[in-house]
């Protein structure tokens, strides 16, 4: 049986160079990089070879970049740490977001509402897009913080991040972006964002898991999230996971080396797949925007089914996709972005993502398309919505 | 996530359809949900002759459909309408948490087709 992974938005396999770099810090270079004696010397070498390889990839400055141990804890310290910050100075009531960000975000901006700032979501248009003018439009003088997401993970639509941001610095308020989905697949420079704050994680791009990094912006104010020892320069204290920060450093490099090809691989399989999907099989409709999306992204809606049975069928004949429908979520909540996006409920069951990475082919293209009609056709049979013919 | 009796009924599902003549026909759920269950059953002599079900929802819901009719099939409406979803959830080899209340769709949508049928029967005698 073919083995299809189309699931790299979950996470991606890790590449055989990360493995070789972070063995021996699993092993023979075991110390605390605080040690003063010669055990800290090797690990705490490394961790500053990581740090320069995730800042060239970003365009930022070494002393910019802070390891965290995913992309949620990024955003946490984001918006946790600019929004308190502006409390102990007094001034930020308000706290700007997407209608469509990640729930690290949607849920840090809540907890701090618990504390009594206001949460303006700000809608999107039915491709996900963010219109800057009406961010702009939501800012108040005591707006402590903005954050938008630079793509989104469920419907890949790509954000002008660069005109928001240009339109919330004129007014002197923090932005923040998330590009979890974006950093290491596509050219990320927060010189020509302008963006404060920039959340990333390795296991997005082939690097280990537990490795992440928020981006601050020399002169911009934080409270840190985990207070503690002097590691990360005082603003994420704990003993530093040598090993996914070397992880994360080497697929950096990787990243930043490979960029042009990773698009150029994955731009004709997505559009490919997009094309096939709703043209051969009816009722199938394309989610986010059509061309100002991620390289590697396909999210489409089936009408008349569920999108957990889907996947269930798909796994069985070794195809690995997601789906934004209520029984995927844990939490059995129907997708917040969908929602936003104006997708009928019910239709909204029926999502299925594809995401897919440099371990695929236009043969697993094909694949796909060889077995999704039938499954879509069986589960249509047994659906009370479906009536054939449609 | 699933035994492998679920798996079995979701990937091989039992008494898939409509019943064009159905003495009972029960609904229950919505796809705003994530989750519909349609039941048809033909009564005779007081026992449920003929089941078959129509269902929106993940894997444990068609799962749920197809053993509730294998279940209930010959039952009389008494102890059809007493089917619980801990039975129902045994006899799948247990569902996982998050997912029983799909057993209790089940159950409640095969309640709806029996009341249906007996709300028939009272019209048919009215008249």
């Amino acid at each position: 049986m073919r083995e299809v992974y189309m699931d790299h938005g979950a996470t991606a396999p890790i590449r055989p160079e990360v493995v070789e770099a972070m063995l021996p810090y699993l092993r023979e270079h075991f110390g605390n990089p605080l040690s003063l004696h010669g055990y800290g010397e090797e690990p705490r070498q490394a961790i500053e070879a990581a740090r320069e390889k995730v800042a060239a990839l970003i365009g930022a400055q070494p002393n910019e970049i802070y390891f965290t141990a995913n992309g949620s804890e990024a955003n946490n310290m984001a918006v946790k740490g600019i929004a308190t910050m502006a409390r102990t100075k007094g001034k930020g009531n308000h706290i700007v977001v997407s209608a469509i960000e990640h729930q690290s975000v949607l849920y840090s901006a809540e907890t701090m509402g618990k504390l009594g700032f206001e949460v303006t979501p700000v809608p999107v248009d039915r491709y996900g897009l963010v219109d800057p003018q009406a961010v702009a439009n939501a800012l108040r003088d005591d707006t402590a913080l903005v954050s938008v997401m630079l793509a989104n993970s469920e419907i890949g639509t790509i954000e002008p991040v660069a005109e928001i941001a240009k339109l919330v610095k004129a007014r002197g308020i923090p932005f923040h972006t998330d590009a979890v989905a974006a950093v290491g697949r596509i050219p990320v420079n927060v010189g020509e964002l302008g963006v404060d704050v920039l959340s990333l994680a390795g296991s997005q791009f082939y690097g280990p898991k537990g490795s992440g990094a928020l981006y601050i912006r020399r002169g911009t104010r934080i409270l840190p999230l985990i207070d503690g020892g002097i590691q990360e320069g005082g603003r994420r204290a704990g003993l530093e996971d040598v090993p996914a920060i070397v992880g994360l450093g080497v697929a950096a490099e990787l990243a930043a080396a490979e960029m042009k090809k990773r698009a150029a691989q994955l731009l004709p399989l997505r559009d490919r797949l997009i094309e096939r999907l709703t043209t051969e099989i009816p009722r199938v409709y394309l989610t986010g925007h059509p061309t100002q999306r991620l390289p590697y992204h396909v999210s489409v809606t089936v009408e008349y089914i569920e999108g957990e049975s889907m996947l269930l069928f798909l796994s069985m004949q070794g195809i690995a996709v997601s789906s934004g429908s209520t029984c995927t979520s844990r939490a059995l909540k129907a997708s917040h972005v969908l929602t936003a996006i104006g997708v009928e409920a019910a239709l909204a069951q029926g999502s299925l993502v594809f995401t897919m990475g440099e371990g695929n082919s236009m043969e697993d293209v094909d694949y796909v398309m060889g077995l999704l009609p039938g499954i879509i056709d069986r589960l249509r049979q047994m659906s009370p919505l479906y009536k054939p013919g449609q | 996530m699933y035994t492998d009796i679920v798996m079995d009924h979701f990937m091989h599902p039992r008494n898939v359809g409509e019943i064009p003549e159905a003495d009972g026909v029960g609904s229950v759920g919505n796809p705003v949900c994530g989750d519909m269950m349609t039941f048809y059953i033909k009564v005779k002599d007081g026992r449920i002759e003929d089941v078959k079900f129509k269902t929106f929802g993940c894997g444990a819901a068609i799962a749920v459909s197809s053993i509730v009719t294998e279940m209930v099939k010959g039952m009389t409406l008494e102890e059809a309408r007493n089917l619980t979803k801990q039975q129902v959830a045994e006899k799948l080899g247990g569902l996982p948490p998050q997912k029983m209340h799909c057993s209790n769709l089940g159950t409640q949508a095969l309640a709806q087709a029996i009341a249906d049928y007996e709300a028939r029967q009272a019209e048919v005698a009215k008249a």
